[in-house]
């Protein structure tokens, strides 16, 4: 992506944040809520959440990896143990990066 | 200029512009955790740290910039990236309904600012304080006490992310902070097979579709979620009639 294009997609991005934020408190008039909206509300987040973990975490440089001696795995088992056990975010955080980097330059997985 | 001087003295001085920003300290850890990992993951995924800094001074929304800079540090066009952060935001859509109670009176100037600030605690803090859907004395100052806290603590957490990026060295993979931090986002969405199963065949379906261009396998797995999602509630749904 070019500089202008990066430009332009970052005032997109404020645009979206300002219009999602006010898409009721904005118009003049009361606006009924869509079911159609209201259904895809409910799996997009979902779905957009997935897509940009996934190959994130099972890819290297577009294939699947073909090993379990990776470090980011381990890092998602012991971010996944964390949250099952705990429900808290700064520590699933927390705990996926340090596992992930005691795998990765301890072990230089 | 005088008045608008006064009139920010009179917010400031409002006994509920301090409770709001009270209430807020309570979770600015956690908002500056979430902005740290985001400014170091925009970094070292690849993205320009001046754009980095530009980004987080403006878009101001987290789970879309965490999601937006790699796809925008890999050339996808920006279509692509643009509705995955519309996709990401659709929450706010729905906390927008419920604000719209408190604002509708007020001139549409200050509902845009107003607008721009309703991040996801901002909601709960603000809902939890006045849970009566209606203007009330002492609301704004309550919010705008609680948006200096929350704004305050994300960007100056988020800025020194992105210098922080600059000082650890790109082999060590930190961008991964920012994967944890959407997992742990995804996992407080996930309560049942209804949305489990959407999740895992999105998750299959970003993977599989990786080779399309244009990092197209994001528009495919969004579908694949709302597709199978929306099945599964029409299939359950005269089941759980038929039982009541």
């Amino acid at each position: 992506m070019s500089t202008l294009e990066s430009l332009l997609t970052i005032a997109g991005l404020t645009l979206i944040t300002l219009l999602t934020r006010g898409f009721f408190i904005l118009p003049e008039r009361e606006l009924p809520m869509p079911d159609w909206l209201r259904e895809g509300l409910r799996y997009a987040p979902i779905g957009a959440l997935v897509a940009v973990i996934a190959p994130d975490i099972v890819m290297n440089q577009g294939r699947l990896i073909q090993t379990w001696q990776d470090a980011r795995l381990f890092g998602v088992a012991a971010a996944t143990a964390w949250f099952v056990w705990r429900r808290d975010m700064l520590g699933t955080i927390i705990a996926g990066t340090s596992v992930m980097l005691i795998f990765r330059l301890g072990l230089g997985w | 200029m005088n008045t608008l001087r006064s009139r920010l003295t009179a917010l400031v001085q409002h006994p509920e512009f301090a409770r709001g920003a009270r209430d807020m300290v309570g979770v600015a850890l956690g908002i500056g955790a979430w902005g740290l990992v985001t400014g170091v993951a925009m970094v070292k995924t690849g993205m320009a740290p001046w754009l980095a800094v530009l980004m987080s001074l403006t878009v101001f929304a987290g789970t879309a910039q965490l999601a937006a800079a790699p796809l925008i540090a890999s050339g996808a066009p920006a279509w692509v990236v643009l509705a995955t952060a519309a996709c990401l935001n659709l929450r706010f859509v729905v906390f927008s309904a419920q604000w719209r109670p408190y604002f509708a009176h007020l001139p549409r100037r200050r509902r845009l600012l107003l607008s721009y600030f309703t991040a996801d605690l901002n909601y709960v803090l603000f809902m939890r304080r006045f849970p009566e859907p209606a203007p009330a004395p002492g609301q704004q100052p309550y919010f705008w006490g609680g948006v200096l806290v929350n704004a305050g603590s994300w960007h100056l957490m988020s800025l020194l992310g992105i210098t922080l990026a600059y000082q650890v060295p790109s082999a060590w993979g930190l961008g991964f902070a920012g994967t944890v931090a959407l997992l742990g986002m995804t996992y407080t969405l996930l309560h049942d097979r209804a949305t489990w199963l959407p999740a895992l065949i999105a998750a299959a379906a970003a993977v599989a579709a990786y080779a399309l261009p244009l990092k197209l396998n994001m528009l495919v797995a969004i579908a694949a979620a709302v597709v199978v999602g929306v099945v599964i509630d029409h299939t359950r749904a005269p089941r759980r009639r038929a039982l009541s």
